[in-house]
């Protein structure tokens, strides 16, 4: 059977929410995200594994990944 | 799909906290990197597998920058004077016994203006879930140091470090009576969810430390040079899991605060006790 195309994750960042106190940033075991001015951003979306651990550790309700 | 993959699935829908926050609070008022709301996060999602409905459930809080948490969730909320959280919530507990009570406090809130009332709750093992936000500090008044600021460290009113010993929050509840002590961390975030959730099925006084960071008061006066810094050192390497902490070796676990349920026993609550007094009184016991 051929493997199916790896479907990437959706990251929503809830740029009204963000305070940019980088938690997601340097929690991040892929380095996914990055800080942009007094955002995050995404950086990489390829290397997400939808740990979820950003989502768990904002204290913000700024970000969320959607599979 | 295999087991796994559909485990994985479920993981990857994120958890809807709209549900349990009222519309148009946010943002809310905690500082960039604050743990307030990593805690406040893990609780409306442990508040979700408890299977309570909204109006189940009265939040009560004090003064300080843990007490704002009420003014953000779609429960019964109470925001009362500072450290009296607990006496409006015995209040409120006694009038109506079907609610289920959580007090959101700070350590200052609960362990030094509010002391009194923190170890008599105890006392009565009233149903209740009380949470000890502690951040070592005084966040809203301006970064005084406080019950459970470590010694040496520094705050704006302990310019050459505190000499005050630290009260154990834990400590104190056990020995106060609570029948329900636990501690977590805003950096162990599932495992605080967890926690959290035993503490509101659990019936008597439930007391949960939970460890969290000030980055702009404690953080700045410490020298920690970035809020990761001070969940990881404080946090994450500050603290050992109860069960780990048999099995590592005792210079692992010496200096460090325990993570867990730490004391969990069976005792007469209040309520119950109140009405068959009353049911006594009017002839019918």
């Amino acid at each position: 059977m051929a493997e199916a195309v790896k479907q990437l994750p959706r990251i929503v960042i809830h740029e009204k929410l963000c305070k940019a106190c980088s938690i997601c940033v340097d929690f991040c075991p892929t380095n996914v995200l990055e800080l942009k001015g007094s955002v995050v951003a995404v950086r990489n979306l390829e290397a997400c594994t939808r740990c979820q651990l950003c989502d768990l550790r904002c204290p913000d309700f700024a970000i969320q990944v959607f599979d | 799909m295999s087991a796994t993959t559909a485990a994985k699935k479920k993981l990857s829908v994120p958890f809807d906290y709209d549900k349990y926050l009222r519309p148009g609070k946010l943002p809310h008022i905690w500082c960039p990197g604050c743990g307030h709301g990593i805690v406040l996060k893990s609780l409306l999602r442990a508040i979700d597998k408890s299977g309570l409905t909204k109006d189940e459930i009265c939040m009560v809080s004090g003064i300080g920058c843990s007490s704002r948490t009420p003014g953000y969730v779609d429960f019964n909320t109470l925001h009362t004077l500072h450290g009296r959280a607990l006496a409006y919530a015995t209040g409120v507990k006694l009038a109506k016994p079907e609610l289920n009570v959580i007090i959101v406090t700070g350590d200052g809130d609960a362990l030094a203006i509010g002391g009194n009332h923190f170890i008599h709750t105890c006392r009565r093992n009233i149903d209740m879930t009380i949470l000890v936000y502690s951040n070592f500090i005084y966040g809203m008044t301006g970064g005084q140091f406080s019950p459970t600021t470590p010694v040496g460290a520094l705050s704006n009113t302990s310019r050459y470090g505190n000499i005050e010993p630290v009260f154990d929050c834990c400590d104190l509840a056990k020995a106060s009576g609570a029948t329900f002590v636990a501690r977590g961390t805003a950096y162990h975030t599932l495992e605080l969810e967890r926690t959290l959730l035993a503490a509101i099925k659990h019936k008597g006084t439930s007391v949960v430390e939970i460890i969290d960071e000030c980055p702009v008061y404690y953080g700045r006066n410490n020298k920690f040079k970035s809020v990761t810094q001070m969940m990881e050192d404080i946090e994450k390497n500050g603290t050992v899991s109860v069960k780990q902490a048999d099995k590592l070796p005792p210079e692992k676990v010496q200096g460090k605060l325990l993570r867990g349920i730490l004391h969990q026993v069976e005792r007469p609550e209040y309520c119950e006790g109140y009405e068959k007094l009353i049911a006594k009184a009017q002839g019918k016991g």
